[in-house]
């Protein structure tokens, strides 16, 4: 067995053992614990294919991005999981028979599937041999910023969209709270900031509870 | 031992999307590990592309799936925010509750 076979089947193994475990952890901050396992394995296999980019993006953006902020709301929200764990054995029996169908009929797919033999030759961008000194980010970055220019600017608009969409969704003001209010500030004249008062001998002013006299 | 080929990356990704689908049913009152289960069925998808993308020597499966990722991204957020929102709202996540807009 090559080094690269038993890193594929170390790399696989721990690969679904951790999307097992996502599924079937009991708590779920140990669950995102495996997904992050997973995401780490699934760029492992990246990495053997000659992705390399998309392992460190998958590594970058789901493990320090999406994992992170599932992590945040898991532990944000005061949930009593217990309780969301109810019908868990009910539910297994349909789950598992679909999932089984499901699976028999994926590996049917795999296990019969004819790859046209001219698909290969007419690759419209193919992946740049070893020898030609292109790494593999380069060769993602020539189509990506040419070929899929519009495509590549309609996810930043997506991704600009979640953002906003995310902030206004959260985004709420607290009635009562004391904040400062830069315009007000900005808006004070001597006329409503000082008062000058002429106190005669013998008395006192005693300022009103507003601070004002 | 055969070297690795392509089935064995599509079946590694076939097995990672059954157990997505499983999860679903699996956690049927929890809303965050269904989001879970559903990032595991994007990976599963982002695996078949890479896989295809290497074996069949092209390179725009691995465009597609920087996409994929792209829109994973956003949906979780977007999923999460919603989460949130609703948690602040009724004080729980549990599927069933979610049934206000029931005619």
């Amino acid at each position: 067995m090559t080094i690269a076979a038993a890193f594929f089947y170390l790399f696989a193994v721990l690969t679904v053992a951790a999307g097992l475990m996502v599924i079937a952890a009991r708590n779920p901050v140990h669950a995102v614990l495996f997904l992050i396992f997973a995401f780490f394995n699934a760029a492992g296999l990246f990495v053997l294919l000659g992705a390399e980019f998309l392992a460190m993006i998958l590594v970058v953006v789901y493990v320090g991005a999406v994992a992170v902020l599932f992590l945040f709301v898991v532990m944000m929200l005061d949930v009593d999981f217990a309780e969301l764990r109810a019908g868990f054995i009910k539910n297994a029996p349909l789950g598992a028979l679909i999932g089984l169908i499901l699976l028999a009929e994926l590996v049917l797919v795999v296990g019969f599937r004819i790859i046209e033999p001219g698909a290969l030759a007419a690759a419209s961008t193919p992946i740049p041999t070893a020898g030609s000194g292109i790494t593999n980010t380069e060769a993602i970055g020539r189509v990506l910023y040419t070929k899929y220019a519009f495509y590549f600017e309609a996810a930043g608009l997506i991704l600009l969209v979640a953002m906003v969409g995310a902030i206004v969704l959260t985004l709420r003001h607290k009635e009562g709270v004391k904040r400062q209010s830069i315009a007000a500030q900005v808006a004070r004249r001597p006329a409503t900031a000082v008062e000058v008062v002429k106190v005669g001998s013998g008395e006192a002013i005693i300022p009103a509870s507003d601070g004002r006299s | 031992m055969e070297t690795i080929g392509l089935g064995h990356y599509l079946t590694v990704a076939a097995i990672l999307f059954t157990l997505g689908i499983f999860g679903i049913f699996l956690n049927r009152k929890n809303v965050i590990v269904i989001l879970m289960s559903i990032e595991l069925m994007l990976l599963a998808v982002n695996i078949n592309l890479v896989a295809f993308s290497a074996f069949m020597g092209d390179l725009v499966g691995q465009v597609f799936a920087l996409f994929v990722l792209t829109v994973a991204a956003g949906e979780s957020a977007i999923g999460l925010a919603i989460i949130v929102v609703y948690f602040r709202n009724r004080g729980s996540i549990a599927v069933e509750d979610i049934s206000m807009m029931k005619g």
